[in-house]
């Protein structure tokens, strides 16, 4: 076996451009790691923040914070149970209305929209997202109250005016101007995540079920949204977990009432409407500290929802590439 | 009628009930738009662009000091916010295997679903607390804090589309590594990077909820960020819960203008993603 030798002129001889190149790639690479490694040090500093903030309260009440339903600031008595139940309620409501149209709208837009139809409809709603929360609590105050208090409210009671839900005096500000309030808002992030995930399903799922004689509806029904499944569910979940933490709109709209009434048109309070009212406004530390465990409280469930939600949709997209640009 | 073309008709009248459901879903943004317009505008003028408020009962006066406040807050957010979210975006994409990519994908997804109340409790138990006092600038950072994972998320991505043979062309002709990722990949991507910046300060010109107990809002024009400051959304908040009917005119035209405002911005970056990427779906 013969070394073959390396003529003269192609060693290298100059070693410092080299070297000098690994330096600046040493400082490139430690600049970039500390702007990541900035992230999450921020966020563990919010948490340590958080429950530092939350904890007087935590000390005064524990976990029967989250259970007792007096907060009366004077007497420094202070249960988050309405806030809790608010919030859940008012997102549950915007589920309600926001899922059915929103899978609608998605799977009319992948499924049976002519192409020309598409862009311009998916543009409209994405539209929607854009729009700031204040601009629809505004919107919500002056347009959408009043028009629910005159007409959809008295409408509802008189049909549905059986069910404790629908009975009750008619203020405006309620539980279910919220929820309503809220459903618009969801519904753009609801409505894009699942056409993603619609559109992840392979095609040739549709063919087959169309090939075997199903209407395209049946196709849907049978081929396509059972192979999207959890990642549909993983959407919703987003769109609860946008509504969980949503605060301007629902302060401006929902009445800021600490209280729970089995009536829909009564006020009530949500967590993040609550922080936003009395945070700048509040009296005593243990006041600010109640508040801060009800942002604990907020920060926790909505890392949960998401993190949830993420997860289902990675099932669906993992392998077919489209869904990232969703998460 | 057999059960075939049951089927058929079943199947067309489900198509039917979901063209209502985008009509449905399409109602709200153009009532909101029309409401937008038709009592916000009347109350434009130059005087609304150029004057700080007039007292309270008094009419005339208009909004600069929410403008010079919206865009010091949200320009300082954006020198604090984009080199972070930009760099750690950079980090992420040209580092795939690193485990703190994966902390801080994981941990940038978190912070995304963060409401932005709770970043605002965060902003002030670290700023205005110590300080005693609040200011545009803790502002600022709870506006930045919300900016930096929507920008990291658009970095990563746009760089992912950068082909490989672009980045192997740099090397092969000598390049180092940080030169190839400064001048090759991301001169290519600096759009679209430029863009996603663009679509992450259409949102948080329009926050509300993190601005409240920290920028606080005022009625002054002023320009020191270690100051309270007024803000645009904030001004639309005070405006609107406020118990003037003049007021109330005012809020409509401000909202007016900062949807504008958010709306060119994300429009304009959107038009531009489209023109010279196609991304998936």
């Amino acid at each position: 076996m013969t070394v073959v030798q390396q003529p003269e002129a192609l060693r290298p001889t100059d070693a410092v451009p080299l070297e000098r190149a690994n330096y600046g790639d040493r400082a490139f690479r430690i600049v970039l790691t500390a702007a990541a490694a900035l992230i999450p040090t921020l966020l563990a500093f919010l948490v340590y923040q958080l429950w530092t903030g939350a904890q007087l309260a935590v000390g005064r009440f524990g976990l029967g914070f989250i259970t007792s339903s007096t907060w009366d600031p004077v007497a420094e008595e202070f249960g988050a149970f309405p806030l809790v139940f608010g919030t859940l309620l008012s997102s549950l409501i915007a589920l309600v209305i926001a899922v059915p149209l929103s899978l609608g709208v998605a799977i009319y837009l992948t499924e049976f929209a002519p192409k020309s139809v598409r862009q311009p409809v998916a543009f409209l709603i994405g539209l929607l997202a854009a729009i700031p929360s204040v601009v629809y609590g505004l919107w919500g105050i002056f347009v959408l109250v009043p028009a629910l208090r005159t007409t959809a409210f008295p409408l509802l009671r008189k049909i549905f005016g059986f069910l404790p839900l629908f009975q009750g005096p008619i203020y405006g500000p309620s539980m279910l101007a919220a929820g309503i309030i809220l459903a618009i808002m969801v519904m753009p992030y609801v409505m894009s995540v699942s056409r993603e995930v619609l559109l992840a399903v392979p095609n040739t799922q549709r063919e087959a079920a169309l090939a075997l004689g199903a209407t395209r509806w049946e196709a849907v029904t049978t081929a396509v949204v059972p192979y999207a499944r959890s990642g549909l569910i993983g959407a919703i979940i987003l769109g609860l977990g946008r509504a969980l933490g949503e605060t301007m709109a629902v302060t401006m709209v929902i009445g800021n009432r600490h209280e729970i009434a089995a009536s829909l048109f009564a006020p009530g309070y949500t967590m993040a409407a609550a922080i936003a009212n009395e945070f700048s406004e509040a009296v005593g530390d243990l006041h600010l500290s109640a508040l801060a465990y009800v942002a604990f409280v907020l920060f926790l469930v909505t890392v949960l929802v998401n993190a949830g939600a993420r997860l289902l949709i990675w099932r669906v997209a993992r392998g077919s590439g489209a869904g990232s640009s969703a998460l | 009628m057999n059960r075939r073309t049951l089927r058929r008709v079943f199947s067309n009248f489900m198509v039917g009930l979901m063209i209502g459901a985008v009509i449905v879903a399409l109602i709200p943004l153009f009532f909101i738009l029309i409401n937008l317009i038709l009592k916000g505008a009347g109350s434009l003028s130059l005087d609304f662009f150029t004057r700080t408020p007039a007292p309270a009962g008094e009419t005339g006066g208009g909004v600069v000091h929410a403008l010079t406040g919206t865009l010091l807050i949200v320009g300082t957010a954006c020198l604090i916010g984009l080199p972070v979210g930009i760099g750690a975006g950079v980090y992420c994409a040209e580092y795939p295997t690193s485990r703190l990519t994966w902390v801080t994908r994981f941990v940038a997804d978190v912070l995304n679903g963060t409401p932005s109340i709770v970043v605002g409790v965060f902003a002030w138990a670290w700023i205005v607390a110590t300080q005693k006092h609040f200011s545009g600038l803790a502002g600022s950072v709870a506006l930045s804090l919300l900016m930096i994972p929507m920008v990291l998320r658009t970095t990563e991505e746009m760089i992912k589309l950068v082909p490989n043979s672009l980045r192997e062309a740099a090397l092969a002709l000598g390049y180092p590594r940080w030169r190839t990722s400064l001048s090759v990949v991301i001169r290519t991507t600096l759009p679209g990077i430029m863009t996603g910046a663009l679509l992450a300060i259409a949102r948080i010109a329009g926050e509300t909820a993190p601005l409240l107990f920290t920028a606080l809002g005022s009625q002054y024009l002023s320009f020191d960020l270690d100051q309270p400051m007024a803000a645009l959304p904030l001004t639309v908040f005070t405006y609107a819960t406020g118990p003037y009917e003049e007021w109330h005119q005012y809020a409509w035209a401000a909202a007016l203008v900062l949807i504008l405002v958010v709306l060119v911005l994300s429009l304009g970056a959107r038009l531009a993603i489209r023109r010279r990427f196609t991304l998936n779906g």
